[in-house]
This record gives C-alpha cells, sequence and structure tokens, in this order.
C-alpha cells in the first residue's frame, strides 16, 4: 500500500509513523469502498426493472449494515485513540530539551524563508523591524552581544543528521507555512506567533521547504533549501560561517 | 407582525389568485411566487456556476503548461492579466479566489437552497407558497447584487479578491481593493441566506399541509430544513467577520492584525496591533464547515427523492436517515478547527476537534448505507436524473472517505495545504453535490416547464461529465499524495518533489476542457426542451410526494385544490395496491401507517 500510494522518502524519525496511519486509513477506505461497488454493483444488475418488475416493499431486513456501521466506529476510534492522538501529542508537547538539540530560527517573509543560527554562544540576538535593511532583511541586531556571532542564511537550512531539531517558527508578515515534505513537517508560522516545531532528520541529503499556505503573488516560488549532513560536516559548516563574519 | 403577514398570505392563497392581474415586472422580475423566485436563483445560480467553472478552466491552462501563452483567450484577459497571453501569478491568484467564491456562495448553494429549495419544498409540503413571499424576493435581489459586486470587482484596481475563497488575514487585509468588494459582496450574500433561511424553517413548520407530520416530510424537505438551520446560526459569525475585516481595511482597525508586521519592503505596518490572525480563522471556518453540509445536505435529499421514485420502493431506514441528518446538523458546529491543525494547535484542542470529525463521519456513512441498501429489491428504472443520481453515491463517497486521513490532526503534517484537500473536497462537492444538482434539473424539469428533457442529450451529458469530472479530480490525489501543494501558480513545477507527478496536471486539465465541452449538451437541452420537449402530464415519473399532485407548471398558488397528506412519503409498490405508487395525498387506497396527525 505505501508503494501504491507514492508517499515521498521517510527522511525523519517519525515519517514512518505518520505513514503507517495514513496507509491504515486507506485499507480502512479501500474496503468500505470496494465493499459498497460490489454491492451498488449488484443491486442495479441484479434489481433492474427488466429482470424485477415488482419492487420489493421491505426491501432488506437484516441488521448487517447496523453492525459494520458499528464496526466502522470501532476502526476509527482505534486509529483516533491509539494513533493519531498520541502521536500529535509527541509533535506538539515532547519537545526535546534544547542542549542536544539543534536549535535554529526560521523567518518567513514574502516570499522568502531566512533561518538564523545562534552562534557559539548557543543565544539568539536581538531583531528589530527598525533595523530592516536591503542588506538586513530581518532586523538582526548586530550591536546586541547575543546578535553578534548569529548566522543568518536566506533560503538554506543546514542540519546535522540524527539530531533532534527545534525551530522557533516567527513570520514578519502574512501567514505562511513551513513544510518540508520528505520529513512530514509542517508548521503554519502565524504573525503575532513563535511556534516551535521540532522533529529528527534521519537521512543525509538535499530536502526543500515549501511555503504550504498562500501567502500572496510569490506563493508559488517561496521555496527553500534544507541539506541534511553529517555531525562533522554540520560543525565544519557553522565554522565556516563564522569565520566569515569576524571577517567582516 | 411575521404572524399577521403569515396568515394573510395564507388567506390570501385561499382565495386564489386568478383574480389579480399581475404585471410583466411583477411577474418576472420581482416576483413574489417561490416558484418564480426559485427559477430566478436556479438560472442565475447555473450561469454564475459556469462562469466560476470558466475561471478554473483558464486557471487549469496554466497548471498543465506553465509560462505558455493561453490560446485565444489569452488576448482578451488584459495587458494588466496575461500579458502577451501568458497570466501573471497576480491573475492566478484573483482567479484562484474568486473561482471558489463564485462555486460555492453564488454557484451551489443558490442553486441548492435558492432553486430546489424555493422551487420544491412549498410544493412538497403542499403550501400555496413560502411564509414570507415578499422576504423571499429580498433575498434573491441581495443575491443579486451581491453577486454583480463579486463580479464588478475583476474591474477594480488591482483586480478581484486575491488571497483565496478563505481570505485569510493578514493576507486579505493588505491585499488590493478587490478584497474589499468582496467582503461587501459577501454582506449581500450572507443576507440574502439568511433571509432565505427564516423563510424554509417558517414555511417547513408552519405551512404543511394537514396531515403532513415531521415524520411524513420527504427527505428533501428535511435536508432542507436542517440546511435552513445551518444557514440562520453560522453565516451571521461571518458576517460580523466581514465586517471587522472591512473595518481592517477601511478604518484602520486592527481585528486581525497583530503588532510588528513589515511590508515586503521591509516598511512597518501601520497597525496599532493586538488583533489575531486565527481569530478570523476561527469565524471564517464556524461558517464554513457547516457551509460544507449545506452544500452536500440538499444534494442529499434530492438523491434520496429520485432514488425511492426509481427503485420503486420505500427508501429504507427513512427514521435513521432523519435522525443522522440532524445529528449531522449539530455535530457540523463542532468540528471547525479541523481546518487548523497547522496553527500551533496544541493537544487537547486537537483531540476535541479531531473526536467531533471522526463522529460527524458516522451520521455521513448512515445516509450514504441507506441509500445504498434502498436499492436493494427495487424495480430499478435508468431515467437520466436516476443516472445521475446513482453517481453521486460512489462520488460522495470517495469525497466522504478522503476526508478521514485529513480529518486527523497527525497525518495533515503531510496532507496539509495539498492536492490531496483539492481532491477531497472536489469529489464531495463536484462529482457530489453537482452530479445531484443535475438530476434535480432533469427530474423536477417537467414540474416546471410540463415537458421533459431529451432523454439521449441527457445521457450523453451524463457520461461525459461523469466520465470527465473523475479525469479533473482522481489525479488530484495522486499529486497530493506526492505532497505537492496547492494554490502554486506554476503547478509546482520548481519543487523537485513534483516531478514526478507534475505530468497528471496535464490530465487533470484536459478533463476540465471536456467537462466544459459535455456541458454544452445540457445547456442546449435546458433551452430547447422548454419549447420542444416532449409533453407530459402532471406526475410524469409515477411518484408519490405532493408536488407530483399541483398541475405542470403549477399556477400562482400552486394547487387547484388543498392538498392533504395521509401517509408516508414513499409509498411505493405497497402490497395489494393496484398501482406500485400510493401518492401521498391520495384518498382512497391502501393506508398501511395508521393516521396519524
Amino acid at each position: 500500500m505505501l508503494e501504491l500510494l507514492g508517499l515521498p522518502p521517510q527522511a525523519s524519525a517519525h515519517a514512518a509513523q505518520i505513514d503507517d496511519m495514513i496507509v491504515m486509513l486507506h485499507w480502512l477506505m479501500l474496503v468500505l469502498f470496494v465493499g459498497w461497488i460490489i454491492f451498488f454493483v449488484y443491486t442495479l444488475i441484479r434489481f433492474r426493472a427488466s429482470v424485477h418488475p415488482k419492487a420489493d416493499y421491505q426491501g432488506v431486513t437484516s441488521h448487517t449494515s447496523s453492525y459494520l456501521d458499528v464496526v466502522v466506529v470501532v476502526v476509527e476510534a482505534v486509529i483516533l485513540l491509539a494513533f493519531a492522538i498520541p502521536a500529535w501529542a509527541v509533535r506538539v508537547n515532547a519537545l526535546p530539551p534544547e542542549e542536544g538539540a539543534t536549535v535554529v530560527h526560521v523567518i518567513a517573509k514574502q516570499f522568502e524563508w531566512h533561518v538564523v543560527y545562534p552562534g557559539p554562544d548557543g543565544r539568539f540576538g536581538r531583531r528589530d523591524a527598525s533595523l530592516i535593511t536591503s542588506t538586513n532583511a530581518i532586523g538582526l541586531d548586530r550591536s546586541d552581544p547575543n546578535g553578534a556571532d548569529d548566522i543568518h542564511s536566506l533560503a538554506y537550512l543546514n542540519l546535522p543528521v540524527d539530531t533532534p531539531v527545534i525551530v522557533y517558527l516567527t513570520t514578519m508578515d502574512v501567514i505562511h507555512s513551513f513544510g518540508i515534505t520528505s520529513m512530514r513537517v509542517k508548521q503554519d508560522a502565524i504573525p503575532g506567533m513563535e511556534i516551535p516545531v521540532w522533529w529528527e532528520p534521519t537521512m543525509v541529503g538535499d530536502y526543500e521547504i515549501n511555503c504550504s499556505q498562500l501567502c500572496g503573488l510569490g506563493h508559488y516560488r517561496m521555496r527553500g533549501f534544507v541539506t541534511i549532513m553529517t555531525q562533522a560536516d554540520y560543525q565544519a559548516f557553522l565554522a565556516e560561517e563564522g569565520a566569515k563574519l569576524s571577517a567582516d | 407582525m411575521e404572524n399577521v403577514t403569515t396568515a394573510e398570505q395564507i388567506a390570501h392563497a385561499e382565495h386564489g389568485h386568478e383574480e389579480h392581474t399581475l404585471s410583466f415586472l411583477q411577474s418576472y422580475v420581482f416576483s413574489q411566487d417561490h416558484k418564480v423566485i426559485g427559477i430566478q436563483y436556479a438560472i442565475t445560480a447555473m450561469l454564475f456556476l459556469l462562469f466560476g467553472f470558466s475561471l478554473m478552466m483558464v486557471m487549469r491552462w496554466n497548471l498543465a503548461f506553465p509560462g505558455a501563452p493561453i490560446p485565444v483567450i489569452g488576448n482578451f484577459l488584459g495587458q494588466a492579466n496575461a500579458p502577451g497571453g501568458i497570466m501573471l501569478p497576480e491573475f492566478y491568484n484573483q482567479l484562484g479566489a474568486m473561482h471558489g467564491t463564485i462555486m460555492v456562495f453564488l454557484g451551489v448553494v443558490p442553486l441548492a437552497v435558492g432553486g430546489f429549495g424555493n422551487f420544491v419544498l412549498p410544493l412538497q409540503i403542499g403550501a400555496p407558497d413560502m411564509a414570507f413571499p415578499k422576504l423571499n424576493m429580498f433575498s434573491y435581489w441581495a443575491f443579486f447584487l451581491g453577486g454583480v459586486v463579486m463580479l464588478a470587482s475583476f474591474f477594480a484596481p488591482g483586480g478581484a479578491a486575491n488571497s483565496g475563497w478563505t481570505s485569510y488575514a493578514p493576507l486579505s487585509v493588505i491585499a488590493t481593493q478587490g478584497q474589499t468588494w468582496w467582503l461587501v459582496g459577501m454582506v449581500f450574500l450572507i443576507t440574502s441566506s439568511l433571509l432565505g433561511a427564516i423563510n424554509f424553517i417558517v414555511t417547513t413548520i408552519q405551512l404543511r399541509a394537514p396531515g403532513l407530520g415531521f415524520m411524513r416530510l420527504p427527505f428533501f424537505v428535511w435536508a432542507q430544513l436542517v440546511t435552513a438551520f445551518l444557514l440562520l446560526l453560522a453565516f451571521p459569525p461571518l458576517e460580523a467577520a466581514a465586517v471587522l475585516q472591512l473595518m481592517d481595511r477601511l478604518a484602520g482597525t486592527s481585528f486581525f492584525m497583530p503588532a510588528g508586521l513589515v511590508t515586503t519592503a521591509g516598511v512597518p505596518l501601520e497597525y496599532s496591533g493586538g488583533g489575531s490572525p486565527l481569530l478570523w480563522q476561527h469565524l471564517f471556518w464556524f461558517l464554513a464547515h457547516p457551509e460544507v453540509y449545506v452544500l452536500i445536505l440538499p444534494a442529499m435529499g434530492i438523491v434520496a427523492e429520485i432514488i425511492a421514485n426509481n427503485t420503486r420502493r420505500p427508501l429504507w431506514g427513512y427514521g435513521a436517515m432523519v435522525g443522522s441528518l440532524v445529528f449531522l446538523g449539530f455535530m457540523s458546529f463542532v468540528v471547525w478547527a479541523h481546518h487548523m491543525f497547522m496553527t500551533g494547535m496544541g493537544t487537547t484542542m486537537s483531540a476535541f476537534f479531531q473526536t467531533t470529525t471522526m463522529i460527524i463521519s458516522i451520521p455521513s456513512v448512515v445516509i450514504l448505507s441507506a441509500l445504498f441498501i434502498s436499492l436493494y429489491g427495487g424495480s430499478i428504472r435508468y431515467p437520466v436524473s436516476m443516472l445521475f443520481a446513482l453517481a453521486f453515491l460512489p462520488m460522495f463517497g470517495i469525497g466522504g472517505l478522503t476526508g478521514l486521513p485529513l480529518g486527523l490532526s497527525a497525518p495533515d503534517l503531510h496532507f496539509h495545504d495539498t492536492y490531496y484537500v483539492i481532491g477531497h473536497f472536489h469529489y464531495v462537492v463536484a462529482p457530489g453535490t453537482i452530479l445531484a444538482l443535475f438530476a434535480g434539473i432533469y427530474h423536477w424539469y417537467p414540474k416546471a416547464t410540463g415537458r421533459v428533457m431529451n432523454e439521449l442529450l441527457g445521457r450523453i451529458h451524463f457520461w461525459g461529465s461523469f466520465i470527465a469530472m473523475n479525469v479533473v479530480f482522481m489525479p488530484m490525489f495522486i499529486i497530493g499524495l506526492a505532497g505537492v501543494n496547492r494554490r502554486l501558480y506554476d503547478g509546482g513545477m520548481q519543487y523537485a518533489h513534483a516531478q514526478d507527478v507534475i505530468g497528471w496536471n496535464v490530465v487533470s486539465s484536459y478533463g476540465a476542457w471536456t467537462l466544459g465541452f459535455f456541458q454544452i449538451f445540457f445547456i442546449f437541452n435546458f433551452f430547447w426542451s422548454i419549447r420542444h420537449g416532449k409533453q407530459v402530464d402532471d406526475n410524469p415519473w409515477k411518484a408519490t410526494t405532493l408536488e407530483w399532485q399541483a398541475p405542470s407548471p403549477p399556477p400562482h398558488g400552486n394547487f387547484t385544490t388543498p392538498p392533504e397528506a395521509r401517509r408516508g412519503p414513499y409509498e411505493y409498490s405497497v402490497p395489494g395496491a393496484s398501482t406500485d405508487f400510493t401518492m401521498q395525498g391520495q384518498a382512497s387506497g391502501p393506508d398501511p401507517e395508521p393516521a396519524k396527525v
């Protein structure tokens, strides 16, 4: 079923769990639909007026359909209680501790994704709309001691593999949605809110961020890039970016 | 005051209308007759459906062949929208927003409720007219004005609204002037629906023929009654929200605007802040989810009538169907936030809305199952109306079933905002509701005109539409499962994960254009049959419900003798009866159910 549905690669720790649910639900859908269709086609042929000129006033007298409804209720209840609600609780409540995780800020604006890494001090600097210039699109305050070493990247999000990621997601203008299809990650960025998103990438490779909420005329091209790298490559990347900063 | 009017109207109707002579304007334009208003609603709504569908046929060009000049039509779209015939993303977003708005608020609902409800409901309950005929007229004209404002918005500076039919703030608040027109148009449309809803409720409760108890009402009437309650209770929050958004746009209030937002150029927006974009979403979906049932319940009502009539046996499980319908109505008010799982919703709230969403699937399954089971043991005829009604069942089935993964928050991590969502709700509304509406048109056309529509043209229309619709919408599930987003101007061609499935957009687009082609058969048939269709008697389908007791077309005041209901609505093939249908108002004949009034 998984192959049949053509879901994208599972590049995060929880992707398989989401896909399992999708597969289960599609089995339920398939069984119900095929059942209906078999019954449907049978009745349409068996009871056509030319072979069944006198209709039956009573029709079906058995309670089979009620039992089937109960079965549907039970299956739905199991999927809901045993899979869906617990899976969601883990996604939104069980944030991993920040030490040991990669913590980044992702800032959405029409029609760009901005990424800020805290730098060696592990603290994020202040951002202020009044500091926005053509070279400082997100208003990063470099005079803030916490912000001096912050690494800012446009459109590229680099992350180490097999380490939990916490993204603090904000937007500067309208609603956007931070989606990474292959990692089954999606979260709307809501103006006025900072929303944490966490997951654990499990496959080294290149992926894409797609904006998943209509955000204006450039919505279709609001694309970002995610590179999942080994821990060593990630450290090298941070060091290189840090060196660039101190060179400026 | 209303009661007086009602009583007056009844008395008025009982005196007969033949003595009055009405001017052309009074008879056909500012008519207060429910049948004329119903036909006005239906024809206006069908024109809007055609227009809304045409917008999509243009959009589907760009989805299939992004950046290629649109043949022929491209030259007429204007330099600001499609320079050199190549559609701009701004224009694509306008078309998208207006396609949704027009199809829902100006097409399907006015046809299903304003058209069918107005024409059929008073006849089915044996009433001479609606309880408030004047209000009914105002309802149509408010709808008409709303439609004019929406159409005119295309000529506003910056074009029509472009923030989706959902108009999420802040995008909609900072959008071009078309959004203001959209909001004003919505206020008219909502007012129209509210006037109509009050009328439907009062009419159904007050003007039923003697003997027509609630459990003898045709299922169609039940569906319209529940729909009217949904409109009455769900629309006011959106009307308020539309006015608030209008204030945000025009008066500088901040109902939906938090502090600290900047424009694309980095300039701070002049809003005091303190508002919440999520408030708009809550108010919008508090209407728009019940609205889904406003779209689907009248369709179920139509299908139930046609299935009972053409299987020649009573609906199976009528009581359970009515119970499920009422339950659906209640539940539809507590599922709205399942549209908002990705807005940062916590476990408790998402658990509540997931649970209500799973619960609401049950009555839908019960109704659908009952309709399937009703076929068993029938003596099934296949006129065009029945083909459309039967096609509704599996199509609505697909639409309903694909709602299951979307109703759970965890699978939404994958499906949110993808083409899977588009496929899902279009299966509910297009091959679902719209096929049912076609069924209703073929079924009640002889009541309105005294003639039947051409069968052969009808069959061509059916098979063409049925197949084409599946070609349009089935590929959307494939595209959506791969994770490709909706509302992308270029169909997603920039994304790596879209590359394997994007070819399906071409298939889907050819489906849409083919679907357009097959509507020509319907449009021709609809107008041609007014004069040239085969003339038939008052009850060509040998049906049981009261509307078939009235002359075709029914005169002003509807019935030549006031009808009385003596039995349930679907007394087909009653054992011992001389014919295979026993009409509800028939004086003699078997009466298997003891009279209870």
